[in-house]
């Protein structure tokens, strides 16, 4: 049966070119680049890499940025969850949440540079009559070498990311009777969710989390926009190796993205130790009988860094939004000189063009990677496939390995078996991208479904494929439309696959913007940004309106 | 061999190669055969293996006869039995109407298929429900419609998964003694799953106990 | 739109043509009419961006030509493209058209034989250019020998606010001016191009003997020569903007600090700059322009054809028609890009003549005779070795 080969076909799909591009990237870093010349083994590239001075900050500032943004967000969440959960703020979070995650990285990293920076809106805000100063104070506060600012332009994107995760396990982790009963045993309220909730919350969303910190290790854009220079992140100083017009740096490049890879190995392998000593901790903690955690001192705390998280990127874009009106605007004015329309008139068609392409882009990976993930979760609901626990480590494989360290090799793969780079390939490396969340998605909604729906309507005479059709899929409109929309998301987001597999050749609104973060007009890059925070965000509000819409007259299908 | 009604010979259930269920049975036309038992006796086992829903590491062996049609190699759709579970599972996107519609034979067409879903309809007290969104129906209500899709799909078997116990005690009577008067007259042997004593004694037929 | 991706998708590879001959243009411009050609040109800038659209526009109106502009944000990822073709085995067909190019790119792809020609030369407007006054034959000394065709030439200025400085003399006169206003200045960060030009413009402001610049750096006592140029620089850089501890990453980024008033000073490769930006509310309408006194850097943009590029015919007509009066003209006003010509507007027909008279330089913009002598680009191995010394000595913060 063709169905029940599904989920090793989109396995194949899926992993396939990542670890041929992990190949196409380890022979040059080994020193095999034929067309320069280069086909003798040797180590040289590694050697090259090794005497870079800015090698031990680059990799310090990989793995602090890298596991601090990932603590930092999960602790948020944690302890917003905890504090939090049923109330009404919560509720609050849980309505912005989908605005919040469709908000590109990119476009979030510039509003918060907008908003932070010396000559930027707070400070502005407060100038002078407050500080005193007339022009911008020289302080070293966004791309300052510590790498704050960056941690913090993760951190605002990875809590809503975390938290629409941990909103996902606490269904099945049967939360609200589990706190119940620890808190009728005299705890506060962070304390019997730590306890009784957070073990088995934490078993569900740990994958999310480790991609979290991959992710976070090997951001280009965001580091690009926030991160230092002197110098930059390992992933930063990857791309420009690549970039730079000495073919021979291609190879220290291919050796910084191995060690990239190495690294990122290792955080993850960091991590595991550090759970495990998180688990003995809060198992003593457990033990004592300690039944306050701080009740409303850690409630407020939560609310404030969660809630300052959420504005810093709504108001990130409100400031976006201004700029892209923005005529002349001098510092310390905290509106600009004059309003105009001819940032938008001026961007408009390049705008239009992109749009087209990456609606098209989007809406195609998007198809395909619903179809192969409702053919995955059926095959596995028909055959009594299981997922395990390995196979779920193999899904989450795109999204662990870092882009810089495989799509490169992907390229130099592609052009081998003279594949054209051109939409079809970015919508193929998008799908490799977007699958994984189209499938985490929709898979708990999926096999959460009620099997004896489908015993039934087998009962009345319905056949395998009736059923899908006729009842599971319009059952599953509303997760199956968030899972589009999520998938959306992603694929609107995505710029080095679209860069690297389409040639260049494939204009997206991110490649776009990207390419403009590069010169500094923030008029421009706030023009693309709005855009492609609305591109994201629309289907979003389409998969809350459209199951209203369809399922008004349905209240059994309303409640979620 | 073409003896009428529901026969299990010598049903074996194993899971994983533990074996969870023996059981032998005849449930002949009209008549209603009680399993009691408590939690975990294989109860629910026991109707997976005659709808054809246990899937490996289950593995069924022995027979099941309907009306001496042997159903081991046909899949859930094709065996033609009904059933009805404790919830009314109705399809909460389609009206009352077209969840009555669902299992009618295709051959039934245009006005001849409204007027099946809506002579279905006033047999149970429900007259003008077609239209309906099932989840505005009360909890009897429901069960009522459910019983109703589950006899149009003209059924050769009831199976019934303690399907009153989440109705309060004065409704349970009313509906249980529908479903019997009708399962009755159609015909159709009906295997009852049930921890109730009191479902089994209004059965009236043979009690088979599981532990 | 969807027209567009499923023409892209149902694109029939490319068959191997004969060389097209730049010789033969009738020829040229026949097989050029239909082809689109994809300009790889970094596209940080919303100014040259709108540019190069519109020459999009105009070359599909008089050639039937589609021009793309892919927008980089390194011309390096061309380069990067280009050989991993080659690498690929993909000698025709190439995913790229035309590059935007100089300097060190243009060094190394001929260097690698990744370009297409000559054909600069045999390009009809080269009549036109002025091949004795402006550095087209020569890019960072390395011949171009017709493998790429100028289009623009640039000299490097400083931007200065006049509500808050003077011009400044010199090199002395601009570290003695940071020192009293401490992070006042910076220059966008090395291996950026504009970057490395300070340090070059640098180096020329504190040698006496330039000489040595112009020729391989294994040639010259490389210590000796950049001495006083790391220590201008280790001087400079404590009062720097953020103390040299973080710099722009671009021109146009280190253009928005100067728009914020978070600097006073910032450098230009292009002396309409200022007043472009002035135009388009990028910059407060208090900023000039001043070169050094003893001259400042001056270079060409050129384009270059890889040589497995699609459509060879087309990226001529492309190339040939930036060296048209018309574009040449419309590049020189600041209202539009503020580039330098390449042509000897002096020798143009009357008409002509008049479209590059006829242009408002702007507010901000020196005349010919302020901007002062050119001083050549160093050979492009000084700039390798300069800023590869910058990033291990400034480049790390320690």
């Amino acid at each position: 049966m063709r169905l029940r080969a599904m989920p090793m076909l989109t396995l194949a799909l899926l992993l396939g070119p990542v670890l041929a591009g992990l190949v196409g990237t380890l022979a040059p870093a080994f020193g095999i680049l034929p067309v320069i010349g280069r086909v003798e083994p040797g180590v040289d590239a590694f050697r090259a890499l090794l005497a870079w001075p800015g090698l031990p900050g680059a990799v310090w500032l990989s793995m602090v940025t890298g596991l601090g943004a990932t603590v930092i967000s999960l602790v948020i969440v944690m302890l917003l969850v905890a504090c939090w959960s049923g109330t009404r703020s919560f509720a609050a979070f849980r309505r912005a949440l989908s605005p919040l995650l469709s908000v590109p990285h990119a476009a979030a990293a510039f509003g918060l540079a907008f908003l932070v920076a010396p000559s930027g809106l707070v400070v502005r805000l407060l100038s002078p009559w407050a500080t005193g100063w007339t022009q911008p104070p020289d302080l070293l506060i966004v791309q300052d070498p510590a790498g704050l600012s960056l941690m913090a332009g993760l951190v605002v994107k990875e809590v809503p990311f975390l938290l629409l995760m941990t909103l996902a396990a606490l269904g099945q982790a049967d939360a609200v009777r589990a706190e119940t009963v620890a808190r009728s045993l005299g705890h506060d309220r962070p304390a019997a969710w730590l306890k009784a909730v957070f073990p088995r919350v934490y078993a569900q969303i740990r994958l999310p989390v480790l991609v979290v910190l991959a992710f976070s290790m090997t951001v280009v854009d965001v580091a690009l926009i926030l991160g230092p220079n002197t110098p930059p992140t390992l992933a930063v100083q990857v791309v420009r190796w690549m970039n730079a017009p000495d073919l021979a740096m291609r190879l220290q490049a291919a050796a910084a993205a191995t060690l990239q890879l190495a690294l990122v190995v290792a955080a993850l392998g960091l991590w595991c130790l550090g759970e495990r000593v998180v688990a003995w901790l809060g198992r003593a903690w457990i033990w004592s009988g300690a039944r306050r955690a701080g009740g409303a001192i850690t409630a407020a705390l939560s609310l404030a860094l969660a809630g300052s998280a959420a504005l810093t990127v709504l108001a990130g874009l409100g400031v976006l939004a201004i700029w892209s009106f923005a005529g002349f605007w001098r510092f310390p004015s905290p509106w600009p000189d004059a309003m105009t329309l001819g940032n938008w008139v001026r961007h408009w068609p390049g705008v239009a063009e992109a749009l087209g392409t990456t609606i098209g882009i989007s809406a195609l990976s998007t198809f395909l990677a619903l179809v192969l993930a409702i053919g995955c979760l059926e095959a596995e609901h028909r055959h009594a496939l299981r997922l395990r626990a390995r196979g779920q480590w193999l899904l989450y494989l795109p999204l662990l390995a870092p882009q810089v360290a495989f799509l490169p090799g992907v390229q130099t793969w592609m052009l081998m078996l003279g594949v054209k780079g051109g939409v079809g390939a970015v919508v193929a490396a998008h799908v490799i991208f977007v699958f994984p969340y189209v499938f985490l998605s929709l898979g708990d909604p999926f096999r959460a479904w009620d099997a004896r729906q489908a015993t039934i309507a087998h009962s009345l005479g319905a056949g395998p494929d009736r059923v899908l059709w006729a009842v599971r899929l319009p059952m599953l409109l509303a997760p199956l439309l968030t899972a589009a929309a999520v998938g959306f998301a992603v694929s609107v987001g995505q710029y080095l696959p679209t860069l690297l597999i389409g040639g260049g050749r494939v204009q997206t609104v991110t490649t776009e913007a990207v390419a403009l973060a590069a010169g500094g007009d923030r008029r421009a890059i706030a023009v693309w940004a709005i855009v492609q925070t609305g591109l994201a965000l629309l289907p979003f509000a389409l998969a809350v309106g459209l199951p209203r819409l369809v399922w008004c007259n349905r209240r059994g299908l309303l409640h979620g | 061999m073409d003896e009428p009604g529901l026969i299990l010979q010598d049903l074996r259930v194993t899971l994983s190669g533990k074996p969870m269920l023996r059981l032998s049975a005849h449930v002949a036309p009209g008549q209603v055969v009680s399993v009691m038992g408590p939690s975990g006796a294989g109860k629910s086992t026991l109707l997976g293996a005659v709808m054809g829903t246990l899937s490996p590491p289950f593995a069924v062996s022995g027979r099941i006869l309907l009306d001496g049609r042997d159903l081991a190699a046909l899949p859930v759709e094709a065996r033609q039995i009904g059933i009805l579970f404790q919830d009314p599972l109705l399809f909460p996107h389609l009206s009352v109407g077209s969840n009555l519609a669902f299992g009618l034979p295709r051959a039934l067409r245009g006005a001849a298929r409204r007027a099946a879903v809506e002579k279905a309809l006033a047999d149970v007290g429900l007259n003008g429900f077609a239209s309906r969104d099932p989840a505005t129906l009360s909890g009897g209500q429901k069960l009522r419609v459910a019983l109703m899709r589950t006899l149009l799909a003209a059924p050769c078997a009831l199976l019934l998964d303690e399907p009153f116990s989440s109705l309060d005690a004065d409704r349970r009577a009313q509906i249980r003694s529908l479903v019997f008067e009708r399962a009755r007259a159609a015909g159709l042997p009906v295997l009852m799953v049930t921890h109730d004593p009191a479902d089994a004694q209004a059965a009236g037929g043979l009690v088979i106990k599981l532990d | 739109m969807l027209k567009r991706m499923i023409a892209t998708l149902a694109m029939v590879p490319a068959l191997a043509w004969a060389e097209p001959d730049p010789a033969d243009w009738n020829a040229v411009l026949k097989e050029a009419r239909g082809q689109t050609v994809y300009w790889n040109a970094w596209g940080g800038s919303t100014t040259t961006n709108d540019f190069i659209a519109w020459v999009g526009q105009r070359v599909t109106e008089e050639f039937g030509v589609t021009l793309e502009h892919v927008k980089l944000s390194n011309t390096g990822d061309a380069v990067s493209r280009v050989l991993a073709e080659k690498q690929a085995g993909q000698d025709s067909g190439g995913a790229i058209d035309l590059i935007w190019i100089n300097g060190p790119n243009f060094a190394a792809m001929k260097e690698a034989d990744l370009l297409f020609g000559p054909f600069a030369e045999q390009l009809p407007n080269w009549a036109l250019v002025d091949v004795e006054g402006k550095p087209v034959r020569a890019d960072f000394t390395v011949p171009t020998d017709g493998m790429e065709s100028p289009w623009a030439t640039a000299q490097v200025v400083f931007m200065y606010d006049t509500a808050d400085m003077e011009p400044l003399e010199d090199m002395d006169a601009l570290l003695g001016w940071a020192k009293d206003n401490p992070g006042r200045f910076t220059y966008p960060q090395p291996p950026d191009f504009l970057g490395t030009t300070f340090l070059k413009q640098a180096l020329y402001g504190v040698l006496d003997d330039t000489a040595p610049l112009l020729v391989p750096v294994e040639q010259a006592d490389y210590d000796a020569v950049t001495a006083p140029l790391w220590d201008f620089l280790d001087q400079l850089t404590p009062h720097l903007w953020r103390q040299g501890r973080a710099y722009p990453q671009t021109g146009p980024r280190q253009i928005q600090l100067l728009a914020d008033d978070e600097i006073s000073l910032a450098i230009s490769f292009s002396p309409g700059e200022a007043s472009t930006a002035i135009a388009k509310h990028q910059l407060p309408d208090t900023v000039r322009t001043f070169v050094p006194g003893g001259g400042s850097i001056a270079n060409a943009s050129f384009v270059a054809i890889p040589y497995n590029a699609s459509a060879k015919t087309g990226a001529m007509v492309v190339a040939d028609f930036l060296l048209s009066p018309q574009v040449q003209a419309r590049a020189l006003d600041p209202a539009h890009l503020g580039y330098g010509t390449v042509l000897d507007v002096a020798a143009l027909p009357e008409a002509e003549r008049a479209l590059f008279n006829e242009v408002d330089l702007g507010i901000a913009t020196l005349s010919p005779e302020a901007l002062g002598p050119a001083l050549p680009e160093p050979h492009p191995s000084w700039m390798t070795r300069i800023e590869a010394d910058w990033i291990d000595r400034y480049g790390v913060t320690r």
